[in-house]
């Protein structure tokens, strides 16, 4: 019979401290069932007294094997794993697949997708943004806010029901354009969103902003600084409430991202507070490039007509052989890409979320990595949690806002 | 190959002897296993390359040598252009030196890819594995690992199904 082993302290000799080991500091297990440490997540939290000495991560929990699963689908079946990764960026999970898929395949999707992948994209950060500003003051004890937030997130969600069918798990976004073109109500019901969320993030900020008990909870505490970003590979609100404005979607565009103006959200202080105030900006952001898309959302295809890659559309199936001869092909040999290796990458909520996509001119993807942003954070938690308070380390983790989906794949 | 990549791929490929290939403007440079940590170096302080983006391995099984591919992916802040390196890995005893001393966000990623492809990483600070219990057998992203539809292995019935098992070689 074997159990499953875990972790001694013996095999965590090099990371505690020899206080540790002498019984002079104590080491605690934190989760993986904690509610706030927002899924799976288990922390091994050395303590001196009430301070953190050392946080030593366990994560592993929620590995669902999403990379080897991939390889043994085609590309059009491994994309609807890409929506389990990050379950709070499905629709950038698609996004960033497809771009892998397209600059491998070479296909182009046209200007009507493009638009509507930056309105679904950012419609997906913000309903990210809006379930992390709940969870995380609910972290540091203000309820409320959490109630707001997600009567926002349902009305996100029913948009993406309105599309693809599905609220959370969408596949909406496919390779060479979109599934379909969106229903008539679309453009009424995120014209509806985008009137009312900036008086609803004014409400957000009114509760937390100036409010006393979440200064003092967050204000100098979870500290990182430009230089240890960059050395642990971080990106995303986190590098940015250091003072560096680098934004994937300024950096290196996709989806015509360079035609819509928005700024990049800064802070200096690199703390908890920093982070939040950067993610309430973006929030402000990302509505300003929704009704700039909205506006100028050109008609046309959503799809690419490379009729090798991209299945004809369902009206032509009944008329034309050709069609039906593609259609056929392509559910069930799938296509076939050129052999190469391409590496493409978007701005998560998070971070940087990348997919490393290597092709031996097969059906199937012949590896498949996605570079997650929420790994690289959780990587650099240790070091944003040294010094501070036990019940502080509930606010840092909220605020590098990991998915654990996005940690073990 | 653009004007910023050039002078870096150029100079690497000079000093280190690295191969280099392109596809789909994203260029590789392909070094000897022992040239991987030099090089990048040289690519941080000389070339601006602040972030490793991503560090993953591809297993070409059932070739034997070499059988894995280290892939490297680097990116600039300052020029925002993607570099990528490869290192070929024999399939008897894959090992390379760790890069954690040059970008220490390698340290997660190389955890990883020992846990889930079974590279060595020398000079590695904490090398356990990452995402499956210390105690698994093999590692799932090998080629030759069983992709599913094995029973199902409870506590109970463990060492039954385990005789009857295919051990880390695929099935025809």
């Amino acid at each position: 019979m074997r159990e499953i082993q875990e972790f001694t302290l013996d095999d965590l000799r090099h990371l505690v401290s020899p206080r540790a080991i002498s019984g002079e500091t104590m080491v605690l297990n934190m989760g993986p069932q904690h509610p706030s440490t927002h899924g799976v997540l288990r922390l091994i939290v050395e303590l001196d007294g009430e301070i953190v000495v050392n946080v030593i991560p366990d994560i592993g929990y929620l590995h669902t094997g999403i990379e080897k699963n991939m390889e043994a689908k085609t590309y059009q079946k491994a994309e609807v794993m890409t929506d389990r990764i990050d379950y709070m960026y499905t629709m950038g999970n698609n996004l960033v697949y497809c771009l892998a898929v397209e600059k491998l395949t070479g296909l182009k999707s046209p200007p009507r997708a493009d638009a509507i992948r930056v309105i679904l994209a950012e419609l997906s950060r913000l309903q990210s943004h809006l379930l992390w500003i709940g969870t995380s003051a609910l972290d540091l004890a203000a309820m409320s806010v959490f109630l707001y937030a997600m009567r926002e997130r349902e009305q996100v969600l029913d948009i993406f029901e309105l599309c693809s069918g599905q609220r959370m798990m969408t596949t909406y976004i496919r390779p060479g354009g979109l599934w379909r073109d969106v229903p008539a109500e679309f453009e009424s019901a995120v014209r509806a969103l985008v009137n009312i969320m900036p008086k609803r993030i004014d409400e957000y900020e009114s509760l937390l902003t100036k409010n006393p008990l979440f200064l003092d909870r967050t204000r100098g505490i979870g500290k990182i600084d430009t230089k240890t970003c960059l050395k642990m590979g971080v990106t995303g609100p986190t590098l940015r409430a250091t003072g560096m404005p680098f934004d994937y979607r300024k950096a290196n565009p996709y989806c015509g991202f360079e035609q819509y103006d928005f700024e990049i959200p800064t802070q200096t202080s690199g703390d908890i507070y920093g982070r939040y105030l950067v993610r309430v900006a973006e929030m402000r952001q990302s509505v300003r490039i929704i009704e700039q898309a909205l506006n100028k959302l050109p008609y046309g295809p959503v799809r690419d007509n490379n009729r090798k890659f991209v299945p004809p559309p369902r009206s032509e199936i009944g008329v034309s052989m050709e069609a039906l001869i593609h259609h056929f092909k392509l559910w069930t040999e799938g296509f076939t890409p050129p052999v190469g290796s391409v590496y493409t990458a978007v701005e998560s909520p998070r971070g940087e979320m990348g997919v490393f996509l290597e092709s031996d001119g097969s059906p199937k993807p012949y590896r498949i990595h996605y570079r997650t942003p929420s790994v690289v954070l959780l990587q650099a938690l240790p070091l944003m949690a040294k010094g501070h308070f036990v019940a502080d380390l509930v606010g840092i983790i909220g605020s590098i806002d990991i998915v654990l989906g996005d940690t073990d794949r | 190959m653009n004007d910023f990549l050039s002078p870096a791929a150029t100079a690497l490929q000079k000093q280190f002897n690295a191969q280099v290939s392109e596809f789909r403007d994203e260029v590789t440079l392909t070094f000897a296993p022992d040239q991987v940590i030099p090089a990048a170096t040289l690519l941080r302080d000389e070339f601006g390359f602040d972030i490793l983006s991503a560090e993953t391995a591809v297993d070409y099984y059932p070739q034997t040598s070499p059988r894995f591919h280290m892939v490297y992916i680097f990116y600039s802040t300052t020029t925002h252009q993607y570099i990528n390196f490869r290192a070929a890995l024999n399939g008897d005893n894959p090992v390379i030196a760790t890069l954690e001393s040059v970008y220490p966000n390698a340290n997660w990623r190389e955890r990883e890819i020992w846990d889930l492809m079974g590279i060595k990483f020398e000079g590695h600070s904490d090398l356990r594995r990452i995402v499956l219990p210390p105690n698994w057998q093999g590692h799932p992203l090998r080629k030759d690992y069983p992709l599913g539809y094995e029973e199902v292995q409870h506590t109970f019935n463990f060492d039954d199904i385990d005789l009857r098992k295919p051990k880390g070689v695929r099935q025809p």
